[in-house]
């Protein structure tokens, strides 16, 4: 299976991203050779392997219930490329 | 609820309807899923929030334990099997009051799975509806579109608040069948005490995935989602109108298209997803930045400790130990805040007076709660008020009409059954020293009519009884009234 220009502008799209021509060709590329790097472990047999979602042990510690102090207000949206007093402020994203 | 117009049933034998449901339900958590702050509704936009809540970079989620048990508790609830290990996924899309740009959730494996819970239909009848999962999850925060003309503005104080998503087998056949689902999660949800249960406040959800087939047909047809229905009644109304709509589709010699459809509440009609609001491309993987779920055997045992007598059990008990009658105990028992008020009633009167309190509270205390619209919460008249007035009635204290004239006096505020009936001059006069002297006089007064008594006319004790309850301004307990006329009307014949 190889990355097409198509799937690149489609993954894009769901990112939000948008991407010049050039770069949308140099992805392809970068993106097909992850893959052929990925192709070479499906030559192995996995067969009776149990899929491996984390490396680290389960857990059977949560944290206690608790609310603690919150961030500050002014705080959290100084950091923010828009906002106003109260809100994020983003594009309008419906019509 | 109950006083708006039926929706038509159309008896179709055409087609049949299936129906699969996702409910989402908020948790009453104190902090987070996966940060340590509040999720109190109302606040100012903004404020219940930490780095992790707004998508900073370096922020790590740790898992709140009261998600799992409450994921575990409507687990249990409806019969599913309980993952000793279940991991979470993340949901990758792209909006602004997303600002991780992925959902924390479960997609492979979820804690619970493979329930079912059972609904009443209609005829009285038990439909099992199967449970296909229960996982957990995040809500995001809110998008305000309507208040800034050009911009969207962002609140992220729900962001991250802990839901759980309950999706059925699609087993539901009928818009009604929809709706007693719906009517028993709530009620469990409530009885396990992990969500309000509100769907007008958002805190239950309902998504629907539906289609329609020729009778007789196995394979599914082409089914759309239906969102955006925010009350009982627009689930059902929503699903009626989409039924509706695809048969009409199909009679005309169209095909149905998978899509997305937004229930619009005022026009009473379903309408297309913008393709902006529509993202089906998840991408899910597993979260890196938790680990598995592991659930011991200790911590199962200890839920399962903790969980609340469910409404079936509770009714049952209603019926076999108080000897309710089963209607009574099923409407008593059908919320839980109704159910305990009337056990916190019956623990200030004791078990015997179990028929009097469940009659006082179907009938008088279900009538101002429901021509006020208020929760039994919020009910002026707390159990141990109640509880006094029926102890009244109950020792014949009082008679039927004054228990009600007393009830209604006791409304709005907090004077007690005794003083109020003290006051309006209510005591039933129980004491035959008072009583007798009366009764002497009217048997003295009317001897024509104690002539006709002792000669069979049987009846006329009415007429007795109304003399001396005349006599003594209504306040004699008529029962002794009958019991000294009878044995004074007998004894001397």
């Amino acid at each position: 299976m190889s990355v097409t220009r198509n799937d690149v502008l489609y993954m894009a799209n769901l990112a939000r991203l948008n991407l010049p021509d050039d770069e949308v060709e140099l992805l392809a590329r970068d993106m097909n050779k992850i893959l052929q790097y990925i192709d070479l472990l499906n030559n192995i047999d996995t067969e009776d392997v149990p899929p491996l979602e984390h490396v680290i042990e389960p857990d059977e510690h949560f944290r206690k219930d608790v609310a603690l102090e919150p961030l500050d207000h002014d705080l959290a949206l100084k950091n923010a490329p828009d906002a106003d007093a109260d809100y994020f402020r983003v594009p309008r994203v419906i019509e | 609820m109950a006083t708006d117009q039926e929706i038509p049933v159309n008896q179709d034998t055409e087609f049949e309807t299936v129906i699969g449901l996702e409910v989402h339900a908020q948790l009453l958590t104190q902090s987070k899923a996966f940060a340590p702050v509040s999720i109190a509704f109302g606040n100012p936009p903004n404020t219940n929030i930490t780095p992790l809540c707004i998508g900073h970079p370096g922020t790590l989620p740790v898992l709140n334990e009261n998600l799992v048990r409450y994921a575990i508790r409507i687990g249990l609830a409806t019969g599913c099997r309980i993952a000793e290990k279940s991991i979470f996924a993340r949901k990758n899309y792209f909006y602004p009051d997303l600002p991780k740009g992925y959902q924390i959730s479960q997609f492979e494996t979820p804690i619970c799975y493979d329930g079912h819970v059972d609904i009443t239909l209609d005829d009285g009848s038990t439909k099992r509806i199967r449970l296909k999962r229960i996982h957990m999850e995040e809500d995001a925060g809110k998008s305000i579109h309507d208040q800034d003309p050009y911009n969207t503005l962002v609140d992220l104080n729900r962001a991250g608040t802990p839901l759980v998503e309950i999706v059925t087998e699609p087993d539901i056949s009928s818009p009604r069948e929809a709706h007693a689902y719906l009517t028993k999660i709530k009620q469990l949800v409530q009885y396990l005490d992990i969500c309000d249960g509100n769907m007008e406040e958002g805190s239950l959800r309902c998504d629907a995935n539906i289609s329609i087939r020729p009778v007789g047909r196995k394979e599914l047809g082409t089914r759309t989602e239906l969102k955006n229905m925010n009350s009982f009644r627009n689930v059902e109304r929503a699903l009626t109108y989409e039924i509706e709509r695809q048969k009409h589709v199909v009679k005309n010699g169209g095909t149905i298209v998978q899509q997305t459809l937004l229930w619009d509440p005022v026009k009473m009609e379903t309408r297309q997803m913008r393709s902006k609001e529509e993202a089906h491309d998840y991408r899910y993987f597993p979260e890196p930045d938790l680990p598995p779920v592991f659930v011991t055997r200790e911590f199962l045992e200890e839920v399962k400790k903790e969980l609340p007598e469910l409404p079936y059990d509770r009714r049952n008990r209603f019926v076999n130990e108080l000897k309710l009658p089963e209607p009574d105990a099923s409407i008593l028992t059908d919320e839980r805040s109704i159910a305990d008020y009337f056990e916190a009633v019956l623990s200030c009167c004791g078990p015997g007076s179990a028929k009097s309190v469940a009659n006082l509270i179907l009938s008088e205390v279900r009538r101002v709660l429901n021509e006020s619209d208020l929760d039994i919460r919020a009910f002026s008249i707390g159990p141990e008020r109640l509880a006094g007035l029926v102890k009244l009635k109950d020792s014949d204290k009082i008679s039927s009409s004054a228990m009600q004239t007393i009830f209604n006096a006791m409304l709005g505020n907090d004077r007690t059954a005794d003083e109020i009936a003290a006051e309006k001059n209510l005591l039933q006069v129980s004491d035959s020293g008072f009583l007798q002297p009366i009764v002497d006089e009217v048997i003295a007064g009317n001897p024509d009519e104690v002539a006709r008594f002792r000669e069979g006319k049987e009846g006329l004790i009415g007429f007795f009884v109304g003399q001396v309850m005349r006599q003594s301004k209504g306040k004699a307990n008529p029962q002794m009234v009958k019991d000294l006329l009878m044995s004074r009307l007998k004894s001397s014949s």
